[in-house]
């Protein structure tokens, strides 16, 4: 079993190694584009891509294998699978329109994804009884695949304005661009301070009061805000700045927050260095590079892949859902955080539709939505779960 | 009706943009479809009449606009989907603990932000008035939205014909004109039914056309919402939903609630597993959890059906109708009912047998005497001549303010309150006993009484479910499902080409992708002589 379970994880190595390669071929296209029809660099971006799939595949039934029953039931797993979606939605867009560029944007988001479900605990749990049913597989994995194809959209959404809004003057076009940025380098931040403290194995052990009882809160990172009435009692750890609130006595609300903290500070800081090195706003810096990509095609690639990715969502997201929880609750419906959440994306993106099919909302407005709409998909994902607790809160 | 004939001849209704025969812009009516601001033609109804466009004068044309705005229906999902985000911030009160009294709850759990959303009623959102009122009003805007729309787009793409008017064919996204004597019309033919689409043609005029059907997925997939809708709502009639609970002890039978009495359920056993704390996958995740974590519950079960009409005070007299277990996602099926396992209660008490001895000698035995929990007599007369009466009873004891009170009348932790009658007349001795207690009232009893064994069993709790809404609601969902398929992975083609003194116009339309639409066309021109059209839309942002 242990042999199998490190297969696994060597397979999803190579897979986020390969998306990383990847991603560089896919960024020589825009070179290539200039000396001529080449497509050698897209080729060889899109043929790696597919290895680090199959992969990733690969890591998906190994572990299946290993735990005995398909990897999607907690927030590592579950995260993973988004990211592995989401290269396959890029695929298959890949393949209708060609568009190079796409996957120079979609990789590392996907590596992102991975890189930022590696921080959460990634150990085989088994399942609790009401999630021993087929519906598992069948509602999470298409729910997925859903939210995967919708994510291409805010993709090539993100393309599209960081090529057309006009980078002369500043706006509130430019600000909200260069803020969706930042909240990308503030992942990739939170992503290094994970790693790093965890590498150092960091702890800061608190004496607490949660819920009427003495709880022991373990911080991985340094603490710059402590839990109510908490005491220290590791030894060389950085004591807080301050502590939560008396209303934040959640177990863990407070070292949450201390993690949100850090990758905000963090994410500031990896932000401000990049302004500093480009001397100029980063969408600004990346549009020149984006010069060659007709705005038209990336603008019906994001539109596709809402049209593509909309059933499949509602699908897996509502109506297998629906199914499972009658047979799992006795309800097929019961107003469970998560399952609002799908509802407010399906409904998100009911109007996204209604607006670009009857008000002719094009271009610039349907990026924006599209960028909306996956910040939709990541609520759900991280702060229902982390934050809003109820039964699908696994993590 | 002010009919408008165009110049070839067709007939059309009030409000008509464009001639649904030819295509001719309708003079005077351009600015229905914003036409008259715009270089090129909106093709988003193919301008035909619309009820909403055309009728504003009375109340009825009011309401009908209304609903019928897109508009309008995008700001009611809009304020929908914020509601519904409200609805999460804190749980529901379906979702707190059911013992505690919700005014408070939300004030001590999240404070003066909690007691504001309690006093809003948000703790209730999903089921509050004005809720269900967005939900009806989205309900409404689809219908009527549908039906302002479909007729006249099912009327006109029946209606037109391949010869299209000058002004249509110039003033379509997609336009081309060639001059050439050599344009080989019979291979451009060919090529498009390679395409699969479908030629019509009219004194040398072509239309050629694909997928029309793709253009009613919206409107099936609004019936499919409606359906849904009416199986939501007819959960509220009585006669096609029931949701109850039952709680049965194992060893028991009880009658299933919400059936009238017709069945009866015998819990023979109650199951709980937990995953084995050795299991080398699983060990990592079950300590850092700090504790077992449950793999299946099950209650094995034997359901029976009364057997003819009921008669108070008799023992009914019942038939077995199958012997099933119910587990989380397995229900238990008989009849139109289902019962899930919901619930359950480990090892509630089920008796409890005391003994009376000396209050300095644990030794002595002056009689035992046995508790049925769930239905203690009122004394207990022992054989030697002692007697004990139950003062009082507490099957959930708990203290409040320093008096005793049960919480529930279930026996989870009970507690007595015993008179002890000595033979003879001497003075009854009166104690307090629970579980971990025993307290002397008076301080100087002579007797005591000890408990000497019990007995435990588990409780499962299991929800009734009957609903005949079911199908209703999966049919909604399937054909909503079979509309969006059929409207969103196939797209509406047309291209019409048109005869000139030396050469041809070329003009095409879809309804997305406009991209795959110029690749179908140039794919259908090869060898043609044709020369490929151009996108005349202008990206402004």
């Amino acid at each position: 079993m242990g042999d199998l379970l490190s297969i696994s994880s060597n397979l999803l190595y190579a897979a986020f190694v390969m998306y990383l390669i990847a991603t560089f071929f896919f960024g020589g296209t825009i070179r290539d584009k200039k000396k001529g029809r080449s497509r050698v660099a897209g080729n060889i971006g899109i043929i790696i891509t597919i290895i680090g799939f199959l992969s990733q595949v690969g890591y998906f039934f190994t572990r299946w294998g290993a735990s005995g029953h398909a990897p999607v039931s907690n927030l590592f797993e579950y995260t993973t699978f988004f990211g592995m979606m989401l290269v396959f939605a890029f695929i298959i867009l890949y393949f209708i329109y060609r568009l190079d560029l796409l996957g120079l944007f979609a990789l590392p988001i996907a590596v992102l994804l991975i890189a930022f479900a590696s921080m959460f605990p990634t150990e085989l749990s088994p399942l609790v009884p009401s999630l021993q049913s087929h519906w598992l597989y069948i509602h999470v994995t298409t729910a997925s695949l859903g939210q995967g194809i919708l994510s291409v959209s805010f993709v090539a959404g993100l393309i599209f304005l960081i090529r057309q809004i006009d980078q002369s003057k500043s706006s509130k076009h430019t600000s909200w661009l260069e803020f969706v940025l930042y909240v990308l380098v503030a992942t990739v931040s939170f992503i290094i301070l994970s790693s790093t403290f965890s590498a150092l194995n960091y702890e800061a052990t608190f004496q607490a009061t949660v819920n009427g009882q003495d709880t022991e809160i373990t911080y991985e990172l340094p603490a710059i805000v402590g839990p109510y009435e908490g005491e220290l009692v590791s030894e060389n750890a950085m004591s807080p700045w301050f502590y939560a609130p008396e209303w934040m006595h959640g177990q863990n609300a407070a070292m949450k927050l201390n993690t949100f903290l850090w990758s905000l500070f963090g994410g500031l800081i990896l932000y401000g260095l990049l302004r500093l090195i480009l001397r100029k706003r980063i969408a600004a810096s990346i549009q020149p590079l984006l010069k060659r990509v007709n705005p038209e095609l990336v603008d019906e690639v994001a539109y596709r892949s809402v049209a593509i990715g909309f059933p499949v969502f509602t699908l897996g997201a509502l109506i297998f859902a629906m199914i499972w929880a009658q047979q799992a609750w006795d309800r097929f419906w019961g107003w469970d955080p998560k399952e609002v959440w799908a509802l407010i994306t399906f409904f998100f993106y009911a109007a996204y539709l209604h607006l670009r099919l009857s008000r002719g909302w094009q271009g610039t407005k349907s990026a924006w939505l599209a960028v909306g709409g996956f910040g939709i998909i990541m609520f759900n994902l991280i702060v229902v779960n982390l934050v809003i607790s109820g039964l699908h809160s696994y993590a | 009706m002010n009919e408008i004939k165009c110049e070839c001849g067709h007939i059309n209704p009030e409000g008509t943009v464009l001639c649904q025969s030819c295509g001719k812009p309708v003079e005077g009516n351009q600015h229905i479809d914003g036409n008259d601001e715009q270089q090129l033609l909106n093709m988003r109804y193919d301008g035909t009449a619309r009820r909403s466009q055309t009728y504003n004068r009375t109340v009825v044309d009011k309401i009908w606009n209304f609903f019928s705005s897109v508009k309008v229906g995008v700001w009611l999902i809009v304020i929908t989907v914020i509601a519904s985000g409200i609805g999460t911030i804190f749980p529901q009160e379906m979702y707190i603990p059911s013992t505690v009294d919700p005014a408070t709850h939300y004030r001590d759990q999240f404070g003066i932000l909690g007691q504001i959303y309690y006093q809003l009623g948000f703790h209730n959102l999903y089921s509050s008035w004005w809720y269900m009122i967005l939900i009806a009003m989205i309900g409404i805007s689809i219908v009527i939205a549908s039906i302002d729309r479909f007729f006249p787009l099912y009327k006109v793409l029946k209606k037109q014909k391949p010869k299209r008017h000058e002004a249509f064919m110039k003033k379509q996204r997609v336009f081309g004109t060639t001059e050439s004597s050599e344009v080989d019309i019979t291979r451009f033919k060919q090529n498009l039914k390679n395409q699969r689409f479908k030629i019509f043609e009219q004194d040398g005029h072509i239309l050629a056309e694909k997928n029309r059907f793709a253009r009613w997925g919206p409107y099936v997939n609004h019936i499919g919402l409606i359906v849904f809708l009416i199986g939501a709502l007819l959960r509220f009639v009585p006669a096609f939903y029931i949701d109850e609970f039952v709680w049965v002890r194992e060893g028991e039978t009880a009658v299933v609630s919400g059936t009238d009495g017709q069945y009866y359920i015998e819990n023979k056993d109650f199951i709980l597993e937990t995953y084995d704390e050795n299991d080398e996958r699983f060990k990592e995740a079950i300590q850092k959890q700090g504790g077992p974590i449950p793999k299946n519950f099950q209650t094995d079960a034997v359901i029976y059906k009364r057997v003819g009409e009921p008669i108070p005070g008799a023992e009914p007299e019942l038939e077995k109708v199958k012997e099933d277990s119910a587990k989380m996602n397995q229900p238990i099926k008989f009849g139109q009912f289902a019962l899930y396992q919901a619930s359950y209660q480990l090892n509630e008490f089920k008796e409890m047998t005391f003994k009376i001895h000396d209050k300095d000698n644990e030794d002595t035995n002056y009689g035992e005497f046995t508790v049925d929990l769930t239905d203690p007599e009122t004394e207990y007369e022992l054989d030697n001549g002692y007697r004990v009466e139950v003062e009082n009873y507490f099957p959930e004891y708990e203290l409040n303010d320093g008096e005793p009170t049960s919480v529930s009348k279930f026996p989870k932790n009970p507690a007595f309150v015993f008179s002890l009658y000595p033979p003879g007349d001497a003075q009854p001795e009166t104690s307090f006993l629970g579980i971990g207690a025993n307290i002397d009232a008076s301080g100087d009893n002579q007797y005591k009484l000890g408990l000497v064994s019990f007995d435990v069993r588990d409780v499962t709790g299991l929800t009734v479910k009957k609903d005949y809404t079911l199908p209703i609601i999966a049919l909604g969902g399937a054909i909503f499902m079979i509309g969006v398929i059929q409207g969103m992975y196939w797209n509406h083609r047309r291209i019409w080409l048109q005869p000139k003194s030396n050469g041809v116009w070329i003009a095409g339309h879809t309804n997305k992708n406009w991209f795959a639409l110029r690749r179908e066309i140039g794919k259908s021109i090869e060898g043609t002589h044709i020369e490929e059209p151009v996108d005349q839309h202008e990206m402004k942002s």
